[in-house]
This record gives structure tokens, C-alpha cells and sequence, in this order.
């Protein structure tokens, strides 16, 4: 019997109108959206369904108190679309209105550019044939209105960035460009004023919308990955069975859990909150939470935490806040540590910028002085100072690395790699050393049989049938091997002991050894993975279940190192249990039973020799070091506390994207100094021309549409394709297949 | 030369109403869904109300 949902924490309620997001999985095609919204309309007191097909993000709005959410996500069940509430979160909605400014800029810069580029190139042709001074001088007013208003407000998002780096005593590529704005602008117009021959309306609003462009590319691609994380957390966030005062069971989503609440955990749920337990005996999983991959009997009075996972008995526990001195406690101080002594890393861009910035600014001063030194006119010396900053505005630096950043995440994300850092291209592509935790991260998180090549191929296709029929998290492992996904009929299960049913005429057991008769064969195989037995008319068969490696890791493990990569493994489990792990993949350096503290000590000391440490992990007990490490990275299961300190997340069952990941950010990073050096040369070129005076209007929007150009063709070449493995499918990582329960 | 004096302005004039009529679209979130908007597009709901 399923306990009712409650839903109350995601429906935000305005004038008699609910509203609730849902997360929707399994939506593939045009006829989704009518089946879902269609469906949706027909119950009671709903006002408005709209699927959003590009997130898989679905809106429901319906009269206040006239409808249980409850029964929009069974509806959406029962025609085949899990659905899962969702709360966006702050940083999403806070970018999704960035996105919409950006957008705003770039459309009122494209606008002028156009206009303001039509009536230059009269202008030039005109300079050239026989237009009147008075025509010229029309067409630069006009110019004027156009560029003046539009600069004021698509400039924003620069002026803003610069005048925050300034009031913070530092420079910014930001910096430079607003000045070479605002002088071109000013410049012009003072031009313009005295009926000049040049005006550099064009170069200036050309360059927003270059850069514009830039910005908002990596806006959109940026949304795109934070949408599917959280689309990702929703499918993934747990639900509890919590005990109302009355003792009624209500299932509450775990984000709704408050401290003090009661909680029911029945053998093979997870542990939805840290807490104590309050009555019952259980053996609990915590390789989530420590790495260990040993069960842990608890009893009345023990503290549990989220994400382990009960195994044998029933448990009530109460939700506490993490005590001093618990495991969590310690984590979380480990974590501030480690956070706060990380030193913020500087970007490529900014240490580029950092050099830019003075030089261009020392430049321009230097031509003004130059001129003046040689005769020139006051008037014509700052003219040409002007030109000389607004040929070298760095156009080219900045969108040289922007660029590269969106095609490589967007060859990232494609690889299953969703990208949590802005700056995580650059560090993955420093790293030289790589410590893998091992349980969940070089192993599968969930256990499998291990033996199941040994096996008589029928009588594991009934063991797998029958288990699906059980819900003990062993079961579980061996349901994962069924092809035929339906139980079989008449099961029944008797607790602690296993599934018994009547197959073709004879009892078939799937269970305990002793259950199905095979004690001696179980005490005479090694000790080690938990045992299943099963048997059926006189056949029998021990089925090992434990974690097992990652079909690829062995692969990675061996391709890393041969790009130049020092391979360790630090576990928080037994050595006894690290040690064949590390023997399957070649790995020398190991280190079992490390608590937290350990794992950032012995980051900290590879750090002090000047090892740049890509830590892959998942587990709570991770967390502290995935955030010591330069760059670090976390599978998709990984703990919500681990996740929130990685990097970089990755999907699927392979460790493949950890060796992609490399690859494609060492690939961009090449990009990335090139595309500096081809900036460098640009502006080799362009500042002589600009300081002998000859950068008229015309020659600065060639040099720097041109150079603009160049870095963005050659950026797009970070998303070269390997051509031996296929892509994950975009689709695929958008809206993931339903994991078999 | 006078032909330009109201030719141009009222050609800008035009560009603007374009620019004005995108931010207006941007704003109503014609763009939020663009996937979506392409299949719906294909959908026969509207021919079954009138039927």
C-alpha cells in the first residue's frame, strides 16, 4: 500500500491559483506534448498544463484547493511519464533573467550596428566620390542618435563588470573595452561637432555586439547544463515515509524534512535524512557515506546518516541536526577548511587581461605623447591615441576564450559531462595527477553479481525473476541481470530468509544459503561478497554479489597514464578490499581505511609538490577533498553534499567521461593559448598601422570583424569528434531512461 | 539630398519597429520553448475542437 504524497513544500500558491514544476522524464517526440497536456486539462480544476519540451520541464496551474497535486504526477504515471516535483532554484532563475537582459542588449546592438554599418559605408564610399560635407555630416548625426543611445544601454553588462573591478582595485578585460567604447564614442562625437571627414559610431557599437554575441553564448550554454543538473536532481531527489503525530505514514519529499520529524526506513530504502534511531535493528550500507562496503548493525540509539541504505529490518528514526563530533560534523568542518584555504583561482583570461590592460592604456598615451613631440596638432595627436585604443579594444581576447568555452562544454555535455564551474576547462586541463576514490567511483554504486558468467543461464533468469519479486537491496542486485522484467507469479517472501515460489511444478528459492539448502557450499566458497543461493528442481547455484569495477575502468585507468597522469586510489574502505581493485587497474599508489582528514592531507601534501590533483569521488566522506583538490569531478549518483563540490558531473555507468573530460579540456586549453597568440599577432599588425594614423573607420571595422572572426573559426575545432566512439545521445542525457528498480 | 532627409529616418524608423516587435516577443516568451514551438506546430488539436 502506497502512503499519500505530500507535495505541499513545491506548490507556490497566488490568488486562489496553485502552481507546481515538474521535472518530466520520457518525453521523446510532438505527440508527448499533446498526450501529457491533453490528459492533464481533463482533470478537475485544472487551469493551464504547458510543457516546456526544451527543458522537459512541465507548468501546472490549477484552482486552489480543487485538485491534489498528488494526482497530476499519478495521471502522468499511469500514461507513462514519471514525473518529479521541482523546485527551481535561485541561481537558475537569477540566470534565466541575466539571459533575458543579455538577449535584450544583443538585439539592440544588432539593431544599430546595422543601421549605423549602412550609413557608414555611404559615408565611405561617399569620401571617396562626391557626396557634400553636409550629407556626410547628416549621416554622422544620425549615426549618432543610433550609436549613443544604444551604447548607453546594450554597454551595460561591460560598464557594469568594469566599474565592480575597479572599485575592487583590480583590471578586467572589461576594463578596456569599456574605455575604448566610450572614447570612440566621445571622439566621434566631438568629430562630428566639427564636421570631420571620420567617425568611429560604427567600430564601437560593432564591437557590443561582437562581444555580445560572446556573452551570451556562454549564457545559453551555461543554462543549458544547469537545467539538465537540475532536472537530474529532481529525478534523483528521495522521498521518506515520515510519522505524523497521529502516527498516520505520509510520504514527504526529503526536502521537506525538518529537524525533530519521524521517520519509518523499511529494509531497501535509503536513509532520507541524518538522524538517530529510535526503535528496530538493521544492518545499514554506508559505502555512500564512508566508502566502506562492509554493513554496519545499528540499534536504538545509533545515528545514522542520508544516503545510507537499510538492508534487513525496519527502522523509526528522528531527524536531528548534525550533532558535534558526528561523522557529518566533522565533514562539513573539514569542508570550510578546505574551501577557505583554496586560493581562487586566477582564469587564463584575467592573467592575460592583467598584462592587456596597461599595456594598450601605456600605448595609446605613448602615440599621443609621440605625435605631440613631432608637431602634430593637439586635435590630431588624441585622434590617433583614440584610434590606437580602439583598434587594440580587445574584441579578439575576449572572445578567445569565451569561444573556446562554449564548444568545448557543449562536446562535454554530449560526453555526458555536465560542467558545475565556469573556469573547470582550464584546471582540468592542468592536471597531472588523478586520485579516484573507489567504492562508487572506479566501482558501480550499486552492488552486482559478480559470478553471473558462471552461472547456468536459465537458472539465473528465474533467480533474477524471483527477486524482482523481493525487496531486499540484494535482491536488487540480482533483479539487474533479469532480460523478462515480470515477476514470478505466486511468489511469496518470507523475511530475513528469501522468495519462495512453485515454477514448472517445483519449488523454486531464491535466498540465504541456508534457505535454499546450500550452508556447506557457502562456508566452503571465499569469504568476502555476500552470498545468494537459489535452487530449483535439484539445480542450485551461489550467486557473489558485490560492487563491481566499471566495465572501462581498467581502460581509462591505462589511457590516462598514458597521457602522462599519476594514477592513485584513496578509499575509505578496508585495504583488504582496495587492494584487488588496484591490482585490476595497474595502480601502484593506494591507500585503504583513509578517513576525510586523511584524504585532504594527502591532497594538501600533493598539492605542496606542486601536483595539480584531479579527485574523482562521490561519497560524503569525499566531499572535503573534492573540494581541496585543483579540479575534481563526480558520477551522477555521487552524495548531494559531493556533488555540490565537484566540478564537473558525470552520467552513465562508465568511467570513460573522466578520460574525455581530460581530453577535450586539454584540447580547448590548446585552443585557448592559441587563440591568444592569433589576438597577440592581430594586434602586432593592426597597433603600428593604427599609431602611423592610417586607422581610419573603414580599416578598424575590417581588422577587427576580421580578427573576431578567426578566433571564433578556430574555436570551433574544440569540438572536433573522435571518431572511434560515438557521442552519447543528446537526447539520452535530456531525459534518461528510467533505471530498472 | 532633401529626399534623404525623411527617406532615411523613415527607414530607420521601420528598422525600429522590427527591433520593438522582437523585445515585445522576447518578453511574452515566444523564445523559452523554441523545440516545442516547432513541434506543436505540427499537432492537429485545434482541427478536432472545430470538428
Amino acid at each position: 500500500m502506497a502512503a499519500p504524497l505530500d507535495l505541499s513544500v513545491y506548490v507556490r500558491r497566488r490568488d486562489g491559483t496553485a502552481h507546481i514544476e515538474l521535472a518530466v522524464e520520457g518525453v521523446a517526440c510532438g505527440a508527448c506534448i499533446r498526450k501529457i497536456e491533453s490528459s492533464l486539462k481533463a482533470l478537475p480544476g485544472i487551469l493551464e498544463a504547458r510543457l516546456n519540451f526544451a527543458n522537459r520541464r512541465l507548468a501546472v496551474d490549477w484552482r486552489d484547493g480543487a485538485l491534489d497535486p498528488a494526482r497530476v504526477i499519478e495521471t502522468l504515471d499511469r500514461i507513462g511519464y514519471p514525473a518529479h516535483p521541482f523546485r527551481p532554484e535561485r541561481a537558475e532563475i537569477e540566470e534565466a533573467r541575466r539571459a533575458a537582459w543579455l538577449m535584450r542588449c544583443l538585439a539592440v546592438a544588432g539593431f544599430a550596428a546595422v543601421n549605423i554599418m549602412l550609413l557608414s559605408v555611404s559615408v565611405w564610399s561617399g569620401n571617396v566620390t562626391d557626396m557634400t560635407p553636409e550629407t556626410r555630416d547628416f549621416f554622422h548625426w544620425l549615426s549618432a542618435l543610433i550609436a549613443l543611445p544604444a551604447a548607453a544601454y546594450a554597454g551595460q553588462p561591460f560598464f557594469r563588470s568594469a566599474v565592480a573591478a575597479l572599485r575592487a582595485r583590480r583590471l578586467n578585460m572589461d576594463v578596456p573595452i569599456s574605455l575604448g567604447v566610450c572614447l570612440a564614442l566621445a571622439m566621434s562625437l566631438a568629430e562630428t561637432i566639427g564636421h570631420a571627414p571620420h567617425a568611429y559610431f560604427d567600430s564601437a557599437v560593432m564591437l557590443l555586439f561582437f562581444l555580445l554575441c560572446g556573452r551570451y553564448l556562454e549564457h545559453a550554454m551555461r543554462r543549458k547544463t544547469r537545467a539538465v543538473a537540475g532536472n537530474l536532481a529532481a529525478l534523483k531527489a528521495e522521498t521518506a515515509h515520515r510519522i505524523d503525530a497521529g502516527g498516520e505514514i505520509v510520504m514527504v519529499p526529503a526536502a521537506a524534512l525538518v529537524a525533530g520529524d519521524r521517520l519509518l526506513v523499511r529494509p531497501g530504502e535509503r536513509v532520507a535524512a541524518d538522524g538517530v534511531v529510535l526503535t528496530g535493528h538493521s544492518e545499514i550500507d554506508e559505502s555512500l557515506v564512508t566508502g566502506e562496503t562492509d554493513r554496519r548493525a545499528v540499534a536504538a540509539g545509533a545515528m545514522i546518516y542520508a544516503g545510507a541504505t537499510n538492508f534487513s529490518g525496519a527502522l523509526t528514526m528522528r531527524v536531528t541536526a548534525a550533532g558535534t563530533g558526528t561523522l557529518i560534523d566533522e565533514v562539513e568542518r573539514l569542508l570550510e577548511r578546505a574551501v577557505a584555504s583554496r586560493s581562487r583561482y586566477r582564469r587564463l583570461a584575467d592573467r592575460a587581461s592583467r598584462f592587456y590592460a596597461p599595456m594598450v592604456h601605456a600605448t595609446a598615451a605613448a602615440t599621443a605623447l609621440g605625435w605631440l613631440a613631432a608637431g602634430a596638432s593637439l586635435h590630431d595627436a588624441v585622434v590617433t591615441a583614440i584610434a590606437v585604443l580602439i583598434i587594440t579594444c580587445p574584441c579578439a581576447l575576449a572572445l578567445a576564450i569565451p569561444a573556446v568555452q562554449v564548444v568545448a562544454s557543449g562536446a562535454l555535455f554530449r560526453r555526458g559531462i555536465i560542467l558545475n564551474a565556469g573556469d573547470a576547462i582550464e584546471r582540468l586541463a592542468e592536471a597531472d595527477t588523478v586520485v579516484f576514490d573507489k567504492t562508487g567511483t572506479l566501482t558501480l554504486p550499486e552492488p552486482r553479481v559478480a559470478n553471473a558468467h558462471e552461472i547456468d543461464p536459465a537458472l539465473l533468469a528465474l533467480a533474477a525473476r524471483l527477486a524482482l519479486a523481493s525487496r531486499h537491496p540484494l535482491a536488487a542486485a540480482v533483479a539487474r541481470e533479469a532480460r523478462d522484467r515480470r515477476p514470478v507469479e505466486g511468489a511469496t517472501e518470507e523475511p530475513g530468509q528469501g522468495v519462495r515460489a512453485v515454477v514448472d511444478g517445483a519449488e523454486a528459492r531464491l535466498g540465504s544459503p541456508a534457505f535454499c539448502g546450500l550452508d556447506g557450499a557457502a562456508a566452503a566458497a571465499a569469504p568476502g561478497p555476500s552470498l545468494i543461493a537459489c535452487s530449483h528442481a535439484g539445480r542450485h547455484a551461489l550467486l557473489a554479489v558485490r560492487q563491481q569495477l566499471r566495465a572501462d575502468a581498467a581502460q581509462v585507468a591505462q589511457a590516462l597514464a598514458a597521457r602522462g597522469l599519476d594514477i592513485r586510489i584513496m578509499s575509505g574502505d578496508r585495504p583488504e578490499a582496495v587492494a584487488p581493485v588496484a591490482e585490476a587497474l595497474g595502480v601502484a599508489r593506494w591507500n585503504g581505511a583513509m578517513k576525510p582528514a586523511d584524504k585532504i592531507a594527502v591532497i594538501g601534501a600533493l598539492a605542496a609538490s606542486d601536483c595539480r590533483v584531479l579527485m574523482v569521488g562521490d561519497g560524503i566522506n569525499d566531499a572535503p577533498a573534492l573540494a581541496a583538490a585543483h579540479v575534481s569531478l563526480s558520477p551522477i549518483t555521487a552524495a548531494q553534499i559531493a556533488q555540490a563540490q565537484a566540478d564537473a558531473l558525470f552520467l552513465g555507468e562508465r568511467l570513460a567521461p573522466v578520460l574525455d573530460a581530460v581530453t577535450i579540456a586539454r584540447r580547448a586549453h590548446r585552443l585557448m593559448r592559441q587563440n591568444l597568440w592569433l589576438a597577440v599577432v592581430y594586434n602586432a599588425i593592426a597597433v603600428p598601422v593604427a599609431i602611423a594614423g592610417l586607422a581610419t573607420p573603414l580599416v578598424a571595422a575590417l581588422a577587427m570583424s576580421g580578427s573576431s572572426l578567426m578566433v571564433t573559426l578556430n574555436a570551433l575545432r574544440a569540438a572536433k569528434r573522435d571518431a572511434r566512439r560515438p557521442p552519447a545521445d543528446d537526447a539520452a542525457v535530456l531525459a534518461p531512461r528510467p533505471r530498472p528498480a | 539630398m532633401n529626399v534623404l532627409v525623411y527617406l532615411v529616418p523613415a527607414a530607420l524608423g521601420l528598422g525600429l519597429i522590427g527591433l520593438v516587435a522582437f523585445l515585445w516577443s522576447l518578453k511574452s516568451g515566444q523564445y523559452d520553448d523554441m523545440e516545442g514551438a516547432a513541434l506543436r506546430m505540427l499537432s492537429d488539436d485545434d482541427l478536432d475542437a472545430d470538428a
